[in-house]
């Protein structure tokens, strides 16, 4: 064990899940040595309370993130294709449940 | 691409009230502050376990010990949030641990202060608690996203740390003479130290221009101060305890209480080391540190051969 660093062990973020049914929600991170331990503290830091149901983990370093310099070319686009929203069409007088 | 003009997309940001995220450019001076600020916030969050720790074995009831362990519980997890949201920032736990050691970081100036009998716990919780709740609500809106949300995350945590401390205020108050003269002794060694806890006159604070400009901070120091003594007052003299200030009066005109000077020499001396218990803090959390380097190596190795035995 002389040659292992002592370090505060791989970084994991967590996700919750308030209520079954309900999609995950990023709560922070935790530190690990391995899944188990970053299981375990996940449940100690973030689940006191009633908080949720259900965890995720994710090694902090396995996230992909888009960069927010490029948010403008990357999400922008989306707004000027008003024909996908369904305010974008004329219904017939009269008509409907449509 | 264009060139992006990274300076006004962030004031931009910061006029509208917008969050700043980890991945945006930031100001390495906006970094720095915040870096800084929340680290000791963590720092204080679990040095601040030491005080309270120290009654867990005398607790009085068995009611009482499960309260001091879930509220302690509480102040390690309020650490652990502010340590990952300093971590977002791009600085590591060991060096933020280190600069903790080193002096280099500093933690609030309340927990050099010694809680000698139990009435200290009931003042910690109603007076340190409902002191830092103030400050934290405030920081609630703070432009930082990740350190904005652990401070929500760390509000909803509080109240039950303030009531709890006031109940055994007024349980002792409702007691004995002996229980009675043991709060106000209590409430007189910690009403300043807990003033002190929102830090130095608006007029001789460092730092703080910036860190409004940026948003980091929301409401200048004797704002909330005023905010704490206000509500605070009533709820002294509802269980009968006197505040320590001769000078402390209801301003009819201002709608507030008006104060005592506050002994910034007092306050200077325990930041620059010389509190009753600094020493004994720090080495405390020196000692648990270095205690603990066989367990982290131990889990380290063990991860290494799970990794490896896996891969064969
Ligand atoms: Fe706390
Ligand atoms: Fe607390």
């Amino acid at each position: 064990m002389e040659n292992i660093k002592d370090t505060q062990w791989p970084i994991w973020e967590v996700f919750i899940q308030s209520q079954a049914g309900t999609p995950y929600k990023h709560a922070g991170s935790v530190h690990g040595s391995d899944k188990e331990i970053a299981m375990q503290n996940a449940r100690d830091t973030y689940f006191r309370r009633n908080e949720g149901t259900s965890i995720w983990l994710v090694p902090t370093d396995c996230i992909v993130a888009s960069n927010p310099d490029d948010a403008e070319m990357f999400f922008d686009p989306s707004n000027d294709k008003a024909y996908r929203h369904p305010t974008f069409y004329t219904m017939p007088e009269g008509a409907l449940n449509i | 691409m264009e060139n992006i003009d990274h300076q006004k997309v962030f004031d931009a940001k910061i006029e509208q009230d917008a969050n700043i995220e980890a991945k945006d450019w930031m100001p390495e001076d906006y970094r720095k502050h915040l870096i800084r600020q929340i680290s000791q916030q963590a720092h204080s969050e679990v040095i601040g376990m030491q005080p309270e720790g120290n009654w867990i074995t005398r607790a009085p009831s068995l009611r009482a010990k499960k309260i001091l362990l879930a509220k302690i519980q509480d102040e390690g997890g309020h650490g652990l949030y502010l340590y990952s949201a300093a971590e977002t920032l791009g600085i590591g736990r060991d060096e933020l641990i280190k600069q903790l050691h080193d002096g280099n970081a500093k933690y609030s100036n309340i927990f050099n202060y010694p809680s000698l009998t139990w009435a200290d716990i009931g003042a910690i919780g109603w007076l340190v608690d409902g002191a830092a709740i103030v400050n934290q609500v405030s920081l609630q809106r703070t432009s930082y996203g990740p350190y904005s949300r652990a401070m929500v995350r760390i509000c909803k945590e509080e109240s039950f740390h303030q009531r709890q401390g006031y109940e055994i205020m007024a349980n002792m108050m409702a007691g004995t003479a002996d229980q009675q003269e043991m709060a106000q002794d209590a409430m007189n060694r910690w009403w300043w130290p807990a003033l002190m806890m929102f830090g130095p006159h608006d007029t001789d604070s460092p730092h703080t221009g910036n860190a409004f400009k940026w948003k980091i901070k929301r409401q200048s120091n004797d704002h909330l101060r005023q905010k704490f003594i206000d509500k605070t007052v009533q709820q002294a003299e509802v269980i009968g305890l006197k505040i320590p200030d001769n000078q402390l009066k209801w301003n009819e005109e201002k709608k507030c209480y008006d104060h005592g000077e506050i002994n910034w020499n007092e306050f200077y001396e325990v930041i620059n080391g010389n509190g009753p218990c600094n020493r004994q803090r720090l080495n405390n959390h020196i000692k648990a540190h270095e205690e603990g380097e066989w367990v982290r190596k131990a889990a380290s190795a063990y991860a290494i051969k799970q990794k490896s035995t896996v891969s064969q």
